[in-house]
C-alpha cells in the first residue's frame, strides 16, 4: 500500500475498523443465541493475536524494511513474563481477572520493549541478511534461556491461569483494534513517514537530518512492545506455556503472514494473518493422527502456489494477459501511428512509442503488441523474445526491491 | 585433545553444510532456507538403502553402504536441482523475500513428505559407529570423528580447487560478482546456478553421511544443523568458501566445548548464537566477508 | 560571526593509500553561488560528502558559520544547515512528491511532535500534519511542482525529480545548499529553467549554494566565484571568468 492520498486512506481505516467490530458483535451474537463451540472459541483468540503479531511484525518488515526473524522471541519474552505476574497477582489477591490480564500486557509489553531496544542495537549495523540471522539467533538464545530457568518451569514449560473462556476472543479482539489504531497512526504521521523515508533511501534520509538511529529502534520496540503482549494473550488462551512453540519456525510463519499480505500494508497482514491461521487450524482438525504430515504438505503447497504465483515475473505477465478488464478493452494506439504502419510509412516511424517501462518489456504481453507491427524495410529487427534467464536481475541487498 | 577431534568433526560437518548455503547465496542471493531438509532426505536415503542392502545379502557392509550412499547423493542432487528449478526459478527477478518464503515452504514440504513416507518415529543407524574406536595411548577417539575430519577437509580443498581451476568454477565466482556482466560474457546463469544447487545438495549428503553417527534420523533432523550452518556461513561471511568452512569449524569446536562442560551445557545453543551476535556487531559482515562500500 | 559562511582549510581525504582530495581550501561568502567543476575523478563529490558527513575528512577541517563541523554525523550536519542533493537522484521514491518534501521538513522545530501524540492521535498531530502540508506546497510551488504533488516521486520525468530533491533539500531550512549536478540529464530549457530557479531561492531562502557541475554554460551563468579540482587537489580558485579562461584549466579539461 503506498501512500497516496490522504482521503483514500481515512476511509479504510474507519473501514478495518467496522470490519473488525462488526465480526466481533456477529460473534458475540452468534455466542448468546446458537452459542459458539469450545473450538471457535479457541480459534478466535488465536487469530486475533496472529493478527496483532503480523501487523506488529509489518511496522519492522514492511515499513523499516528490515528482515527480522526474531518475533517469536519477543513474544516469547512478553508471554513468560506477563503470564508469571499475572500467575503472582492471582496467586496473591483479589483483582479482578480483567485487570489481572490488563497489568500482565503491559508488562509483557514492556519486558518484551527491552528486548526490542537490545535487538535494535544490531539492528544499526546490520542489514538484509545478517540481521535476520542475528534476529532468528536472539529468538533462539531467547528460548533456550527460557528452557533453563527454573521459575518459569524449564523444559516442561510453565502453566498459566486461563482467562475466562466466554470472553476472551472479546478481549483478543480489542487488544487487535488497540494496536491497529496504534500503528496506522504511527506509519500515518511524520514518524511514520520518517520510517518509509529509511526504508525507501537510507542515504537520502539521512541527508535530511532523520535520526536513523532513533527510528529503527523506535519501530524495533513498538513491534516488540505489541508482540509481547501477542504473548501474554497467547498465554491466556493456552494452557501451558512451552519454549518450543517460539522457536524460529514462528517467526517465519509470522513472517510468511506480513509477506503474503504484502509487505507495507497493515490490512493485508491482517488478513492473511487470519486466513493462515484459521486454515492451519482447520487442516489441523481435519487431517490429524495418521494423516498430520499431510497437513504440512498442504499448507506448504498452498504457500509455494501463493508466493510464485503473485510474485513470479513469468506469472506477473500471465495475470495481465489473462486480466479480464484488459481482455475487453483494445490496446489504444495513437492514430497517426496506427495508419502509419498501415501505409508502412517510414517518417513516422519515430512517433511509435519508444519508451516502454520495465515491466512491460519483460512482460511476455509486449511481444503480443508489437509482434503484428511490419517491420520498416532495412531496419534491424531486435528480437523481442527474451529468454527467461534474462530477466535475472541481480538484487544486491534486497534494500533497494522494497 | 578428544575434546578437540569432536570440535572440528562437528565443526567439519557444520561447514559442509554452510558451504551450501554459502554457495547458493553467493550464485543466487537467496537463503536456501530448504537446505537442512535436504540433509534429512539424505540421510533418510542412506538409512533405506543401507536397511535395503544389508537385509536383501549378498553384498559386503561396505558395499551396500557405498551403493547407499551413491544413490543418496544422486538423489539428494537431483533433488536440489528440482527444487532450484521448481520453487526458485520462477521468482528469479522477484524480490529476495519471496524467494525466502518459497524456501520455507519447500522445507515444510519435505518434512511432511518424509514424515508421510517414513513415519515420524525416530531412527538410528550406526554406520559409522561400527568402526569402533581408535586407543591412542591415554585417549580414546571415534573413527568416526576421525573419517569426518578427514572427509571434510578432502572435501574443502576439492572445492577449494574447483572452485579456483576449473571454467565452471570461475564461472561461478564470476556469477556471483555480478549476474548481468557474467551473462553478457556468454556464461550459461541457468546452468552456473543448477550447478551451484546440484553442489550444494552434494555436500549436504556428505554432511547427511558424517552426521549420522551423532544423531537419530528424524523429519526434523535437518533443521538445526541447518540453522547452525547457516550461522556458521554468516560467521564466516556469507558468499565465502573459506569463510563458511572457518565458521563451520569455530561453531562446532564451540559446541563441543561447551557440550563438555557441566552446567553450561544447557546453554550451548544460546552461546553459540551469541558468539554469532558478538561477531557480526564486531564485523558486520563476517570474519572473511568482502566488504561493499555504497557510493554516495 | 565569520564572512564566510563555509571554510574548508586543508580539507583532505585518503582511501586507502589513494589521495582522493589534498589540502581543499575552499571559501564561501554568504549569498554566493558558488561553483565547483573539475573534469570526472576529481574529487568533486567526494568534498560533498565530507561537507555533509558521509565520509570524515582524514585531514583538515571545515567551518560552517564560524563554526566547526568535522566528525559530525549527516543528521547533525543537516541540523546545523547543511542540506545536499545526490549526483544519482535518492528520492523516496515510493512516497508521492508532497511526502518527499514533507520528510525533509522533519526537524523543523515548529513541527515537532513526540510520536507517542502521533500514535494516539493527539489535537496537536493534526495541527502539524496541516501545517507540515501547506509548507510543502508552498516549497513545491516555487519548483512548479505543486501540480505534481500527489503523483509518486518516480514517476516523475527525470528533469522534475532533480527539481523536487532540490525542494526536499530546501525543506530542511539550510544555510549552505550543496547541489551535486544538479542539470545533468536535464533539456536545455529545463537547465535556463533551473538557472531561474537556483537564483530565486538563493534570494527567497536567505541561502548560499554550493554547485558541481560540468555544464560550462550553466557554471558561468550562475556562478560568481569557481574552485577547479584536479586529481584532488585545487588547480584554480577565484572569479568565474578567470578560472574558465585559466590556461592549467583548460589543459585539465582538453588534455594536452
Amino acid at each position: 500500500m503506498i501512500m497516496g492520498e490522504k482521503k483514500k486512506f481515512k476511509i479504510s481505516n474507519y473501514l478495518n475498523y467496522a470490519i473488525i467490530i462488526a465480526f466481533v458483535i456477529v460473534m458475540i451474537i452468534i455466542n448468546s443465541t446458537v452459542g459458539l463451540g469450545y473450538s471457535d472459541k479457541s480459534t478466535l483468540p488465536r487469530i486475533a493475536f496472529s493478527c496483532i503479531l503480523a501487523v506488529s511484525l509489518n511496522l519492522v518488515v514492511g515499513f523499516l524494511g528490515e528482515l527480522s526473524l526474531g518475533h517469536a522471541g519477543f513474544m516469547c519474552v512478553g508471554a513468560y513474563l506477563g503470564c508469571y505476574i499475572a500467575n503472582t497477582i492471582r496467586a496473591g489477591g483479589s483483582m479482578p481477572e480483567l485487570l489481572t490480564v490488563i497489568i500482565a500486557m503491559i508488562v509483557g509489553g514492556f519486558v518484551a520493549a527491552i528486548f526490542g531496544f537490545i535487538i535494535g542495537l544490531p539492528a544499526l549495523r546490520l542489514k538484509g541478511d545478517y540481521l535476520a540471522i542475528a534476529t532468528l539467533a536472539f529468538g533462539e538464545i531467547v528460548r533456550c534461556i527460557f528452557k533453563n530457568l527454573k521459575i518459569f518451569g524449564g523444559a516442561m514449560g510453565m502453566s498459566t491461569k486461563l482467562y475466562n473462556g466466554n470472553t476472551l476472543y472479546i478481549l483478543a479482539f480489542v487488544v487487535l483494534l488497540v494496536v491497529l489504531f496504534c500503528c496506522q497512526n504511527l506509519i500515518n504521521s511524520k514518524h511514520g513517514r520518517a520510517v518509509i523515508a529509511i526504508r525507501d533511501n537510507e542515504i537520502a534520509a539521512k541527508a535530511m537530518g532523520i535520526n536513523v538511529t532513533f527510528y529503527k529502534l523506535l519501530i524495533f520496540i513498538v513491534a516488540a512492545f505489541f508482540a509481547g503482549m501477542a504473548g501474554v494473550l497467547y498465554g491466556s488462551t493456552i494452557g501451558t506455556i512451552r519454549q518450543e512453540t517460539f522457536s524460529y519456525n514462528y517467526s517465519i510463519e509470522i513472517l510468511v503472514m506480513v509477506v503474503l499480505g504484502g509487505m507495507g500494508s497493515i490490512n493485508g497482514s491482517m488478513i492473511a494473518a487470519a486466513v493462515i491461521t484459521y486454515l492451519n487450524i482447520v487442516l489441523q482438525q481435519q487431517l490429524s493422527g495418521a494423516l498430520a504430515p499431510v497437513k504440512n504438505i498442504v499448507y506448504a503447497l498452498i504457500l509455494i502456489v501463493i508466493v510464485i504465483f503473485s510474485n513470479a515475473p513469468a506469472m506477473k505477465s500471465f495475470r495481465e494477459k489473462f486480466n479480464p478488464k484488459k481482455l475487453f478493452r483494445r490496446k489504444p494506439k495513437t492514430p497517426e501511428v496506427a495508419e502509419a504502419i498501415e501505409r508502412k510509412d517510414e517518417a513516422k516511424w519515430d512517433r511509435i512509442p519508444t519508451k516502454i517501462d520495465m515491466d512491460e518489456v519483460l512482460s511476455a504481453d509486449t511481444r503480443s503488441n508489437y509482434a503484428d507491427a511490419p517491420v520498416p524495410p532495412g531496419a534491424d529487427v531486435i528480437p523481442m523474445e527474451r529468454s527467461k534467464d534474462e530477466m535475472y536481475r541481480p538484487i544486491e541487498s534486497g534494500k533497494e526491491e522494497k | 585433545m578428544v575434546v578437540a577431534i569432536d570440535g572440528l568433526s562437528l565443526g567439519a560437518i557444520y561447514a559442509l553444510i554452510a558451504l551450501g548455503y554459502t554457495m547458493v547465496y553467493g550464485i543466487a542471493k537467496m537463503l536456501n532456507f530448504a537446505h537442512g531438509d535436504v540433509i534429512m532426505v539424505g540421510a533418510y536415503m542412506i538409512y533405506t538403502m543401507c536397511t535395503l542392502t544389508w537385509t536383501t545379502g549378498g553384498l559386503p557392509i561396505w558395499a551396500g553402504a557405498l551403493i547407499a550412499f551413491v544413490v543418496a547423493v544422486v538423489v539428494c542432487t537431483v533433488l536440489g536441482m528440482t527444487i532450484e528449478k521448481v520453487a526458485y526459478k520462477p521468482l528469479r527477478g522477484a524480490s529476495p523475500l519471496a524467494a525466502l518464503i518459497t524456501a520455507i515452504g519447500v522445507s515444510y514440504l519435505l518434512q511432511g513428505l518424509a514424515q508421510l513416507i517414513w513415519g515420524a518415529d525416530q531412527k538410528t543407524l550406526a554406520i559409522l559407529d561400527k568402526l569402533g574406536n581408535l586407543h591412542a595411548g591415554s585417549y580414546t577417539i571415534k573413527w568416526s570423528s576421525i573419517i569426518t575430519l578427514v572427509v571434510g577437509a578432502i572435501i574443502m580443498v576439492c572445492l577449494t580447487l574447483f572452485v579456483k581451476k576449473t571454467r565452471t568454477g570461475r564461472a561461478m565466482l564470476a556469477v556471483s560478482e555480478d549476474k548481468g556482466a557474467a551473462q553478457m560474457m556468454g556464461i550459461n546463469v541457468n546452468k552456473i546456478v543448477s550447478v551451484t544447487f546440484a553442489i550444494g545438495s552434494g555436500l549436504a549428503t556428505f554432511a547427511a553421511l558424517l552426521y549420522l553417527p551423532t544423531t537419530a534420523i528424524s523429519p526434523t533432523l535437518g533443521s538445526m544443523p541447518g540453522i547452525k550452518a547457516f550461522a556458521a556461513a554468516v560467521i564466516g561471511g556469507i558468499g565465502s568458501i573459506p569463510g563458511a568452512m572457518v565458521g563451520g569449524v569455530l561453531l562446532g569446536v564451540i559446541e563441543v566445548v561447551c557440550n563438555s562442560i557441566e552446567g553450561v551445557a544447557s546453554y550451548t545453543t544460546a552461546i553459540e548464537f551469541a558468539v554469532l551476535i558478538i561477531i557480526l556487531l564486531v564485523r558486520p559482515i563476517g570474519l572473511l566477508g568482502k566488504k561493499r562500500r555504497v557510493k554516495v | 560571526m565569520s564572512e564566510y559562511i563555509l571554510e574548508t582549510k586543508d580539507l583532505g581525504i585518503s582511501f586507502g593509500g589513494l589521495k582522493a582530495v589534498q589540502n581543499a581550501n575552499i571559501k564561501i561568502k554568504k549569498g554566493q553561488i558558488y561553483g565547483m567543476v573539475g573534469p570526472n575523478g576529481a574529487g568533486k563529490t567526494t568534498v560533498f560528502n565530507m561537507l555533509t558527513g558521509v565520509y570524515i575528512p582524514t585531514t583538515g577541517t571545515f567551518y560552517l558559520d564560524g563554526e566547526e563541523l568535522k566528525g559530525k554525523t549527516q543528521e547533525q550536519i543537516n541540523h546545523k544547515g547543511i542540506a545536499r542533493t545526490f549526483q544519482n537522484i535518492r528520492l523516496f521514491s515510493n512516497m508521492s512528491v508532497i511526502r518527499n518534501v514533507m520528510v525533509g521538513l522533519h526537524n523543523q522545530p515548529q513541527y515537532k511532535c513526540n510520536f507517542l501524540t502521533s500514535m494516539f492521535r493527539l489535537p496537536k498531530h493534526f495541527k502539524t500534519e496541516k501545517a507540515m502540508q501547506e509548507h510543502a506546497r508552498e516549497i513545491l510551488k516555487v519548483f512548479g511542482l505543486d501540480e505534481e504533488r500527489n503523483n509518486l516521486a518516480c514517476n516523475l520525468p527525470y528533469g522534475k525529480q532533480r527539481k523536487l530533491e532540490i525542494a526536499r533539500a530546501l525543506a530542511t531550512n539550510p544555510k549552505l545548499l550543496l547541489l551535486d549536478e544538479p542539470a545533468a540529464g536535464m533539456n536545455p530549457q529545463e537547465t535556463a529553467d533551473l538557472v531561474r530557479i537556483v537564483k530565486k531561492i538563493r534570494d527567497e531562502f536567505d541561502l548560499t549554494v554550493l554547485l558541481i557541475e560540468h555544464d560550462m554554460k550553466f557554471v558561468s551563468g550562475l556562478c560568481e566565484e569557481l574552485t577547479v579540482l584536479n586529481f584532488g587537489t585545487v588547480l584554480a580558485q577565484g572569479k568565474t571568468e578567470d578560472c574558465l579562461n585559466d590556461p592549467e584549466v583548460i589543459k585539465a579539461y582538453i588534455g594536452g
